[in-house]
C-alpha cells in the first residue's frame, strides 16, 4: 500500500522530547514526520485528520509486553494482543524472551517479526534472552541474537545461577553494546513467594517475598554493573528502597535506568485482602509506602519510564487457590488511561507523563521512536482527554480479561494510532 | 465480597466456616454455646442425633489428616449425615482434572457440605466463592492461613477449664507461628473473645512478620513469656525445620523453648498445657508435661468431635429456612 499523505491538523501535540505542547498541524509523508506547523513545500493531503479537541502524542512504546506466542497461544496471540495496543495507543511492544520456545535464537526473533509484521498493528521489539534457555547457566549467542534485532538481552524472570554467571553475561554483553534488562530479584529470598512479605502475606498465611529480595539483588547486580561497565536497566522495582539506591547510583554516573509498572502505582499489598487472584503479581504488590515511593521516583525521574507489564491470562489461569493462580495483569488496554489519571490525581505536567511512556522507553531500548522530530517514523497517537471510559471484559481488546482495574473509571479514549504513518487503529471504526 | 460476608449469612447466621478472622463474638460464643450441647451427646451409649439425616457431607483432604479428618467424619456421623471421605492426593487432581472441575462434579451428585483441606492458603475461600447456593463450607485447614476449627475446639477446652470470662486470661502460643495455621486462627479468637492478655514465644525466624498487627505480644525468652500466665498452647515444630535455616538443632530448641516442669513453674500454679498434637516429645515438650495433670491434650481431641458437630449444625441448619443468601 502506497504511503499516503497524512495531515494531522488543530490538535494539541505534545512531544516532551522535543519540548512541544500547543496547537499545531502535523504533517506525514511516505510514513515519516514531514514537518510541524506549517506545510512542507508542495505538501497536499491525501488524509485529513481533523484532531480539534485531542492531543496528538508519539505513539506510546510499552516496555514489557507478553504476547504469549510463540508457546502460550491459548492465552493470548501476537495478532491479538499488537492489535489490542494499537488501539490502546500503543505503536511499539517490547516482547521479553520468556517465551516458549525461548527468544535464544535468531529464528524465534525472526518469527515474532514475521508474525507481527503479517498483522499491522504494533510493532514489535524483541529481548533476547541472556543465557541458554534463560537456564542461567551459559550465556547465550548475543551477538547472532544482536544481529537478528534484538534490542537488549534479559534472562526475564528466572535467576541466574551464580554472581560469576552474571559477571561475564553482562561483560559480554557489553562486548556488543547490549543493555542488560535486569529483574531485581534473589531468588533465594523470594523462593515460593507469592505476595509481598507484611502484614497481609502474615494474616493471609501466603508465603511472602520480603522487600530484601529485591534490595539485595540491586545492591549485587549494581556491583557488577560498576564493575563491567554494562549499560543496564533495572524492570518493574517495586520497593522504594530499591528507587532510592538506583538514584544514588544514577547520582554516582552508574549507566543504569529503572521503570515501574502501572499495577503498582495504583495498587498496594493491602488489595489483596481478599485471596482475588487479580492482584497476584510477580514481583509483588508492596506497601502504599511503596507505591508513593515509585510515583515519587517517576515524577524524579529516576524511574524514566512507566511499563503495563502486560500479561494476558486465559479465565482459568486465576481461577484456582490464589498461590496456584497464574501472577499478572493484562494492561496494554489501560496504559495510556492510567498514565493520564497520575497527571490528575498529582497535577503533574502532561509532556512529563507521557514522556514516561514514549521518549523514557525509546531511550531505555535506545530505539529511534517515541517522539515527533521531523524525520521520525511516525508513530502516533491521537486521544480524546476529556472522554472516559469505563474497564470492562466487553471494553478490552487484549485476548486476557484479567485485570485488577475491572469497574475503574478511565480518562482520555484513543481517536487514532498511526505507526509508520499507516493508520493502524481507529475508534469510528470499531 | 468480604470474608466476613462469605462466611455469615445476611441475618448473621454462619454460612460457611473458612476463617476465626471476619467472625464476631456472638458467633464464636454460639459455636462454643452448641458444642457443649452436643458434648453431652457424645458421651451417651447412644451417640447419634438425627439433626442431619439425609445430608451428603464430603471429607475433601488434599492434604494427609488423621486425627481432623477422623473427627469430622465421626462429628458428621453422630449428626447423622452421610460422609464421603475424598482423597484428592491419590485422585483427580493428579490426572490434571481443576480443583473447579472436581468441585462441580462433586456437586453434581448433590452434596451439601464441603469440608475441606488444602496445602494452598485460600484453598477453602475459593471453593466457598464457587459452591452453589445450598453448599456450605467449613476449612479443615487451608495452608499457612486458617484452621478454625481446631482453634475453637481450643477455645472450647479453654472455656471448660477457665470458665468463660477470656478478659481475664493470659494465654501464650509457644513454637512455629510462622508456619502455623492453628496459630493463626487461634489468634483471631483469643482477641475475639476480648482475652485479656495474648502472647507469642518463639525464635525470631519462627515469627511472620508484623505480628503484632493481629494483637499478640512477642516474647523470645519462654521463662519470660509464661509468667504468670493461665493457658499455654505448644505449637507443633515439622521435623524438616529442625535443622538447616529455621533452628540449628532439636537440642538447642529444646533447650530454649521445649516445656519443661521447671520452665512451666513461671507460669501461674494451675495453668493449662494445651497441644493441637502430634506431639514430638522432647522436642516441643518433656513428656513428664505432656503426660502430666495440667496438660488436656487428650480432652482436646475428644471436644474436637462435639465443637466440629456444632459447627456443622449451624452451618447446615440455617439452610431449611433461608435457602442461598449469603
Amino acid at each position: 500500500m502506497p504511503e499516503a499523505n497524512i495531515r494531522i491538523s488543530a490538535g494539541r501535540l505534545v512531544d516532551p522530547c522535543n519540548q512541544i505542547d500547543d496547537l499545531l498541524d502535523l504533517y506525514i509523508a511516505d510514513g515519516r514526520i514531514a514537518a510541524i506547523g506549517a506545510a512542507p513545500d508542495g505538501f497536499s493531503a491525501d488524509i485529513e485528520l481533523d484532531a480539534s479537541g485531542l492531543v496528538v502524542i508519539p505513539g506510546l512504546i510499552d516496555l514489557c509486553a507478553r504476547l504469549r506466542e510463540p508457546g502460550q497461544e491459548h492465552k493470548a496471540s501476537i495478532d491479538s494482543e499488537c492489535r489490542a495496543a494499537a488501539a490502546g495507543g500503543i505503536t511499539t511492544l517490547c516482547c521479553p524472551p520468556d517465551t516458549d520456545p525461548v527468544i535464544d535464537t535468531p529464528a524465534v526473533v525472526e518469527l515474532i517479526r514475521h508474525r507481527s509484521q503479517q498483522i499491522g498493528a504494533a510493532r514489535v521489539v524483541t529481548l533476547g534472552a541472556l543465557t541458554r534457555g534463560l537456564r542461567g547457566e551459559q550465556l547465550s549467542e548475543m551477538a547472532a541474537l544482536q544481529q537478528a534485532g534484538c534490542v537488549g538481552v534479559s534472562n526475564a524472570l528466572k535467576p541466574l545461577a551464580s554472581t560469576l554467571v552474571e559477571r561475564r553475561a553482562f561483560e559480554y554483553a557489553a562486548t556488543f553494546g547490549l543493555t542488560v534488562f535486569l529483574h531485581a530479584d534473589d531468588a533465594a529470598l523470594s523462593a515460593n513467594g507469592c505476595i509481598h512479605e507484611g502484614q497481609l502475606s502474615t494474616r493471609l498465611g501466603l508465603p511472602g517475598i520480603p522487600q530484601a529480595a529485591e534490595t539485595v539483588a540491586v545492591a549485587r547486580d549494581l556491583a557488577l554493573i560498576q564493575q563491567t561497565g554494562v549499560r543496564a536497566h533495572f524492570c518493574r522495582l517495586t520497593t522504594r528502597h530499591a528507587v532510592r539506591m538506583v538514584a544514588r547510583a544514577q547520582f554516582d554516573g552508574i549507566p543504569v535506568s529503572a521503570d515501574v509498572a502501572i499495577p503498582n502505582l495504583y495498587l498496594s499489598e493491602l488489595d489483596t485482602i481478599e485471596f482475588g487472584a487479580d492482584y497476584h503479581f510477580i514481583p509483588p504488590l508492596r506497601t502504599q509506602e511503596d507505591r508513593e515511593g515509585l510515583r515519587k521516583g517517576l515524577i524524579s525521574g529516576t524511574l524514566s519510564a512507566l511499563c503495563s507489564d502486560h500479561q494476558p491470562h486465559e479465565p482459568d489461569a486465576k481461577l484456582a487457590p490464589f498461590p496456584a493462580t497464574e501472577p499478572g495483569a493484562s494492561g496494554v488496554d489501560s496504559l495510556l488511561s492510567l498514565t493520564l489519571k497520575l497527571v490528575e490525581e498529582h497535577q503533574n505536567l502532561l509532556p512529563d507523563a507521557i514522556a514516561r511512556v514514549t521518549s523514557g522507553p525509546a531511550r531505555i531500548l535506545n530505539i529511534p521512536y517515541g517522539d515527533l522530530a521531523v524525520g521520525r517514523a511516525a508513530d502516533i497517537c491521537m486521544f480524546a482527554p476529556d472522554e472516559s471510559w469505563r474497564l470492562d471484559e466487553a471494553g478490552m481488546n487484549s485476548q486476557g480479561k484479567n485485570t485488577p482495574f475491572r469497574g475503574w473509571e478511565m480518562p482520555g479514549r484513543v481517536r487514532y494510532t498511526l505507526r509508520d504513518g499507516q493508520i493502524i487503529f481507529t475508534s469510528e471504526t470499531s | 465480597m468480604s470474608v466476613s460476608n462469605l462466611q455469615i449469612r445476611k441475618d448473621g447466621r454462619l454460612r460457611h466456616f473458612l476463617s476465626t478472622e471476619g467472625l464476631n463474638r456472638g458467633l464464636l460464643t454460639e459455636i462454643l454455646d452448641t458444642a457443649e450441647s452436643f458434648a453431652g451427646v457424645t458421651e451417651q451409649s447412644v451417640k447419634k442425633v438425627p439433626l442431619l439425616r439425609g445430608k451428603t457431607i464430603v471429607n475433601l483432604f488434599f492434604e494427609a489428616s488423621t486425627r481432623t479428618r477422623t473427627t469430622f467424619e465421626l462429628a458428621a456421623k453422630r449428626l447423622s449425615a452421610d460422609v464421603l471421605n475424598i482423597n484428592i492426593g491419590a485422585s483427580a487432581t493428579v490426572k490434571g482434572e481443576t480443583l473447579l472441575d472436581t468441585l462441580r462434579n462433586l456437586q453434581a451428585m448433590h452434596v451439601d457440605m464441603f469440608v475441606v483441606r488444602h496445602a494452598d492458603s485460600g484453598t477453602a475461600h475459593f471453593i466457598a466463592r464457587h459452591v452453589l447456593p445450598h453448599v456450605s463450607v467449613i476449612n479443615a485447614g487451608d495452608g499457612r492461613h486458617a484452621h478454625p476449627t481446631q482453634a475453637m475446639l481450643d477455645m472450647f477446652t479453654i472455656r471448660r477449664e477457665k470458665g468463660a470470662d477470656f478478659g481475664r486470661l493470659s494465654v501464650a502460643i509457644v513454637g512455629d507461628i510462622a508456619n502455623s495455621r492453628v496459630a493463626r486462627s487461634q489468634i483471631h479468637a483469643l482477641n475475639l473473645l476480648n482475652t485479656g492478655d495474648v502472647r507469642i514465644i518463639a525464635p525470631r525466624t519462627l515469627i511472620p512478620s508484623h505480628i503484632e498487627s493481629l494483637g499478640v505480644r512477642v516474647f523470645h525468652d519462654l521463662r519470660e513469656g509464661l509468667r504468670d500466665t493461665d493457658v499455654v498452647i505448644m505449637l507443633r515444630l515439622q521435623r524438616e525445620r529442625m535443622k538447616g535455616t529455621v533452628i540449628p538443632s532439636e537440642h538447642e530448641y529444646y533447650q530454649l523453648y521445649g516445656l519443661t516442669e521447671e520452665k512451666l513453674s513461671m507460669a501461674r500454679p494451675d495453668i493449662t498445657v494445651m497441644h493441637p498434637g502430634p506431639i514430638n516429645r522432647g522436642v516441643e515438650m518433656d513428656s513428664q508435661v505432656a503426660d502430666g495433670p495440667r496438660s488436656v491434650i487428650l480432652q482436646q481431641v475428644t471436644y474436637g468431635i462435639a465443637v466440629r458437630m456444632a459447627v456443622m449444625s449451624m452451618a447446615m441448619q440455617q439452610k431449611h429456612s433461608q435457602d442461598g443468601d449469603a
